[in-house]
């Protein structure tokens, strides 16, 4: 059972890649945040699966809670940031 | 128990792959928010689902308590996430993104 912990892990962290594609690549700053928080929702599972492959899982769930609420604060920080910004209609068009 | 841990994580992933690729695919703005912020928010519920159950295969107070804890984690990832996501989509609106149409092609 904790082979296929690790398989769910690899698993993961390939999911990961995907959504860093939109980080990397998006058109606009907005798109980019989208990655950026789908990526964030994804490590917290990530940590409490390695929290299970080194057996200390009440020393990760606190670790995991604590990274999805700063995930959190960070999505809305840079979204209050960022929507001042004009022209990003414009922007959107090129790939 | 282990069958429907091993399902759940399967479920899981599942969705989440379909919130990766939703998120690649989409063509707009706007319809790449709508994969983002539903599937990790289910997909979170499974996998934390399964990983709870599998942590209460001997009862203790200890082992309880954990699993009440992950259970905090899905309950503060069902409000955060969908605020989140709405954030993004008022910083969207506000920043004068128009929605996609079919017809309009780069100008």
């Amino acid at each position: 059972m904790i082979s296929f912990f690790l398989y769910v892990s690899v698993a993961m962290c390939l999911l990961m890649l995907v959504s860093m594609y939109r980080v990397l690549f998006g058109p606009t700053v907005l798109d980019r945040l989208i990655g950026v928080n789908a990526i964030g929702s994804k490590t917290v599972i990530l940590l409490l699966l390695i929290g299970f492959l080194y057996e200390r899982v009440d020393m990760f769930v606190d670790i995991a809670l604590a990274y999805g609420m700063l995930n959190f604060v960070a999505v809305i920080g840079a979204a209050r940031y960022f929507h001042k910004r004009k022209g990003l209609y414009e922007e959107s068009f090129i790939d | 128990m282990d069958i429907i841990v091993t399902a759940l994580l399967i479920f899981g992933l599942f969705l989440f792959l379909a919130g990766a690729i939703g998120i690649i695919r989409m063509p707009d703005f706007y319809s790449r928010l709508h994969p983002a912020g539903k599937l990790d928010t289910l997909g979170t519920l499974a996998m934390v689902m399964g990983l709870a159950l599998y942590n209460l295969h001997q009862i203790s107070i200890g082992n309880v308590l954990v699993s009440v804890k992950m259970f905090l984690i899905v309950f503060f990832v069902f409000i955060a996430s969908p605020t989140a996501t709405h954030t993004i989509v008022d910083a969207g609106m506000r920043a004068g993104l128009r929605h996609w149409t079919k017809k309009k092609k780069r100008n």
